[in-house]
């Protein structure tokens, strides 16, 4: 029972501060309200027996990851997304794409209540019992299947990283540099 | 009569756990230990310029920590009028939370009865989970938001410059602090701290304790300043530099509010000297000492580093920004990389 009154409660936190995030006019209170969500999916991760990805979901995206944001935030010194006169004539203020967005929201909903009622069938069948997921905390055992089993899309997406790096790289670099 | 006579009088169900317990000596521990270090700051500095440092309150000054709380808290709480209401409040909550959370997983001595004072003996540290370097590592990284928002909601230049070194001086120096604790982590094949202290017990032909101090020397000196950096302290304090911005990330902080920031930086010099007597020092292990009482050794050890750290602070000056960039990404983390394929290839070596 403590454990669903948990669930509900970081599911909750989760949940309300991702929707508030896209809501403030303030990009400062955007971040704070993204770390907020991720504070609490790693509270999920540890019900779910998994500290170890827990703690990697707040080191990489919270402490790292959300304090460059903050970073550049601060840098452009942003603090009112006011709507300004070029930004309300942005072609796509007009009605016809805001209708389609209307539209594009609507499916989006729809197909997650389709995804959530079919997850509800779901719900009395067991998970693969809970001893799985103690070896799967296991540190030992995760590095060993990520260089093993999943090489190929380790190593894929570590290149594909250096690959967004040296090209972040190339665009900062100005002209008369070379 | 002793503890454990009163501990059994009391109805089981509120008896207060052992954890609760726990959490109430370290709580007050740190707090203690923050204000005994303003003090131990400022004694030593006075020794190392040759005059007395503070002496009026109390014998020798010793009550001088006493007289500085009474001070800030008496002290009129200001905000600017441009200052972000909610986060300017909300940010020194968040730099001294972080600072205490970070010490809940780091253990500071072996199973122990106090003394006899106990009837079972209880493990030293409040919580031990099986990814405390993590937990520490994720929790002190937190910290840096409670710098970083003071900086912003003060609505004020010095404050703001103060923020954005804070964060940037962060993000170059915590790669090379988490690539010299993966090294330990190799080393002791575990990322619980009571693990990692614990395979370090014993010696080495007798004499020299298994301390990994000796198996990692580079990455004890990249540990030590790269965690000079993550505190914020001299020759590092840039987000704070006095003579440059005012006081930086605090300018526009009075009252309980900026004592709020001290009390966390120096919570967090604590955790991290406790953290690396856990990694490097071998914990509580020592030679003299039965192993019930090595709670002794490990705050002699984590006095030792904690001097150290105030020794550095009134010798080296601080360095340029531009310094503190190039030596953190062109010197600092190739030299911690270089350490950890090192140490792999040396496990990988003797172990096969």
């Amino acid at each position: 029972m403590p454990d669903t009154i948990l669930f509900y409660l970081l599911a909750g936190v989760a949940i309300i501060a991702s929707a508030l995030v896209i809501g403030q006019r303030n990009p400062m209170y955007s971040i704070m309200l993204l770390i907020a969500s991720f504070g609490a999916l790693s509270g999920l991760y540890i019900t779910l027996d998994a500290p170890f990805v827990a703690m990697a979901q707040i080191i990489v995206y919270a402490g790292a990851i959300m304090v460059l944001f903050l970073f550049v935030v601060m840098l452009l010194n942003a603090p009112q997304e006011d709507a300004a006169e070029w930004d309300r004539a942005h072609p796509m203020r007009r009605p016809g794409f805001a209708r389609f967005g209307a539209l594009l929201a609507g499916l989006l909903i729809a197909q997650l209540a389709w995804a959530l009622m079919r997850a509800s069938s779901l719900v009395e069948t067991p998970v693969a019992g809970r001893g799985d997921a103690a070896a799967l905390s296991s540190v030992r055992a995760l590095g060993g299947v990520l260089f093993t089993d999943y090489m190929f899309a380790f190593e894929a997406t570590s290149v594909l990283i250096l690959v967004a790096m040296v090209g972040a790289v190339v665009l900062a670099r100005r002209e008369d540099d070379r | 009569m002793g503890l454990a006579t009163l501990w059994a009088s009391f109805d089981p169900y509120l008896r207060p756990s052992v954890i609760g317990l726990m959490i109430f000596i370290v709580f007050n521990a740190l707090i203690m230990a923050s204000a005994i270090l303003v003090l131990a700051e400022r004694k030593i500095m006075g020794f190392m310029q040759q005059r007395y440092g503070p002496y009026l309150v109390g014998p020798h000054g010793m009550l001088q920590p006493i007289a500085d709380i009474l001070k800030l808290l008496f002290k009129e709480e200001l905000r600017p009028k441009g200052a972000d209401r909610w986060l300017f409040t909300l940010a020194p909550v968040i730099s001294v939370v972080a600072a205490f959370t970070a010490f809940a997983t780091v253990p500071f001595g072996a199973e122990t009865t106090f003394f006899g004072l106990l009837d079972e003996p209880i493990k030293l540290g409040v919580s031990d989970v099986n990814v405390g370097v993590l937990v520490v590592f994720a929790v002190t990284s937190m910290g840096v938001y409670g710098i970083v928002l003071a900086g912003w909601s003060s609505n004020s230049k010095y404050s703001l410059m103060g923020g954005l070194r804070a964060s940037a001086q962060m993000i170059s120096y915590e790669l090379a602090y988490a690539t010299a604790l993966a090294s330990v982590v190799m080393l002791a094949g575990s990322l619980s701290l009571r693990e990692v202290v614990d395979a370090q017990s014993g010696y080495w032909l007798g004499f020299i304790p298994r301390w990994y101090l000796f198996l990692q020397p580079v990455g004890f000196i990249i540990y030590v300043i790269a965690g000079v950096a993550e505190t914020n302290r001299a020759p590092f304090d840039f987000p704070e530099a006095e003579q440059e911005l005012v006081a930086g990330y605090n300018t526009e902080y009075s009252s309980v509010r900026f004592a709020l920031f001290p009390q966390a930086e120096y919570i967090n010099m604590v955790t991290m000297s406790a953290v690396a007597t856990d990694l490097y020092l071998g914990g509580w292990h020592g030679p003299f000492l039965p192993p019930a009482y090595g709670w002794i050794w490990f705050l002699l050890k984590v006095g030792l580093i904690l001097f150290a750290y105030i020794w550095v602070r009134w010798t080296v000056p601080r360095y340029r920004y531009d310094q503190l960039m190039q030596f953190g990404w062109k010197w600092l983390f190739p030299a911690a990389v270089l350490n950890l394929i090192a140490t792999a290839a040396l496990i990988l070596y003797f172990n096969a």
